[in-house]
């Protein structure tokens, strides 16, 4: 295995990379109002708070642990010699961001992580959307900041193991989104569907979400903050020219829109009329999807990325929740999961322009998907599981009829809103 | 059946990275991390199963 060299930054490079490092708070911002308005509105400032607070988790986190263990390529780590390979399998940096150099290479590295772990820790919110207490979501962030966000964040941008094979995840779809959409998956398991979701018989009814406005508003947001997440990360970990920043904008572009257009296209055929919330679902899923080859790709490929997302996401979506029986009010599972592991696999099929140009770095796509699917996943099951065991994590009976935010906050969202008979869970 | 649902997602990735360690670079290693791929997929497919509504089976 090749040990994974730190790029070379010059001085220009490192504040490009620092002001697009700053746009990513815009894409929690996005993700965060997308997760509020698809939720019911007796529970949107609990939403926004939520959200608010997952976010101050996983910064302690990634701070006070995750950061250590991350680390950077370069940086020290603990290996293991097997089969004639050295295995780089954990960052060996100090706890506390303590012995940090500010400035360079390494700390802004650090910052890039502290702002993905963020992002990460908000896509289980709109699994649990509607049912997760508050100080259950902050507790199972901070086991997803601290311990495996920064492993999986080690393997593949930290000078890892996966990293050492050839694994390209220039934006995060697998580091951030894929994490993000498998620790939803366990939420929405952990926690069960809402009341009033599925009828005795297994039928799902439609429990649709408050407000569109919200919903695409955030999708604007996404975009903005998406530019900065994908540019930011092909430069410092997949080590790419700053020139290639345009490359990167126009592919996270033209794969939004294809993928909103796709299922705008696909929910006019079926439906007869164009679903809002799954086009906003879908030009998410584009820009998670083409995060991870966003700078290896040609533009035309990220117009395929994007169209092929946008399907997965309107056939998905439908597929968990008719007939698994997930209840993910958001589509985090499909929109981050499923969507960042088919971007992943169309950078090895679709990656033509790859610095190295590595062979066989379609085998390095599947290795990465195996381990995000082989061990993160039965690992933040497990830890979820775990967390449910000693603090049970969804609210009870009272609190889903009342709404989280009368029941956790105090007051609603909404105080003049006028209470319709709909709005009342089916008993 | 979830718990071995989630032994067999674990399972097929120590099988990738098994074939990744000890497999010379060719035909014999993608087949490995392919059927290693196989294996997760049943998993997951138990692990979706077992967590269906008591009583409800798949349509």
């Amino acid at each position: 295995m090749t040990p994974v060299r730190a790029p070379a930054l010059t001085e220009t490079s490192e504040a490009l990379c620092f002001l697009l490092v700053l746009l990513i708070p815009s894409a929690a911002a996005g993700l965060a109002l997308i997760n509020a308005g698809l939720g019911r509105f007796r529970n949107a400032a609990h939403s926004m708070l939520s959200a608010l607070c997952v976010i101050a988790a996983a910064g302690l986190a990634y701070f006070a642990i995750g950061a250590a263990w991350q680390g950077a390529a370069g940086q020290p780590a603990f290996a293991w010699h097997a089969a004639g390979r050295d295995w780089n399998w954990i960052g060996a940096g100090r706890f506390f961001l303590r012995g940090l150099e500010l400035g360079g290479y390494p700390s802004l590295a650090a910052l890039c992580g502290l702002m993905s772990a963020a992002l990460a820790a908000i896509i289980p919110l709109g699994g649990g959307a509607d049912r997760w207490r508050l100080g259950a979501s902050c507790a199972s962030t901070a086991l997803l900041a601290g311990w495996t966000f920064p492993l999986f964040a080690h393997w593949a941008r930290g000078g890892g193991w996966l990293a050492q094979i050839g694994f390209v995840d220039s934006g995060g779809a697998g580091v951030i989104q894929v994490v993000g959409g498998l620790t939803a998956l366990s939420i929405t398991w952990i926690l069960g569907p809402r009341r009033g979701k599925f009828s005795p018989d297994g039928m799902p009814s439609a429990l649709p979400g408050h407000n569109a406005v919200l919903v695409l508003l955030g999708c604007f947001l996404a975009w903005l903050g998406w530019l900065g997440l994908n540019a930011a990360g092909a430069i410092l970990f997949t080590g790419v020219a700053a020139s290639r920043a345009v490359l990167i904008a126009a592919n996270t572009t033209l794969a939004a829109g294809s993928a909103g257009l796709s299922v705008a296209a696909i929910t006019r055929a079926r439906f007869g009329k164009t679903d809002a919330s799954l086009c906003a679902n879908g030009w998410v899923a584009g820009l998670v999807a083409v995060s991870a080859g966003c700078a290896v790709v040609r533009p035309a490929a990220a117009v395929i990325i994007g169209l092929i997302a946008g399907a997965l996401v309107v056939y998905s979506v439908e597929w968990l929740e008719l007939h698994l029986a997930v209840d993910d009010p958001s589509g985090s599972v499909s929109v981050h999961a499923v969507a960042g592991i088919w971007g992943l696999l169309a950078t090895g099929l679709l990656g033509a322009v790859a610095p190295g140009e590595a062979p066989g770095l379609w085998l390095a796509q599947l290795v990465g998907i195996a381990t995000l699917i082989g061990f993160i996943l039965p690992l933040t099951y497990g830890l979820n599981w775990l967390l449910n065991r000693f603090s049970p994590q969804r609210v009870p009976v009272e609190g889903e009829r009342q709404g989280l935010d009368l029941y956790e906050l105090g007051a609603g969202a909404y105080p003049d809103f006028q209470t319709h008979n709909e709005d009342f869970w089916q008993r | 059946m979830k718990l071995t649902g989630f032994l067999l997602l674990v399972a097929g990735w120590i099988i990738v990275l098994a074939a990744i360690a000890l497999l010379p670079q060719g035909p014999s290693e993608v087949s490995f991390v392919l059927v290693a791929l196989g294996v997760e997929a049943l998993g997951l497919a138990l692990v979706f199963r077992a967590h269906l509504i008591p009583g409800r089976e798949p349509r």
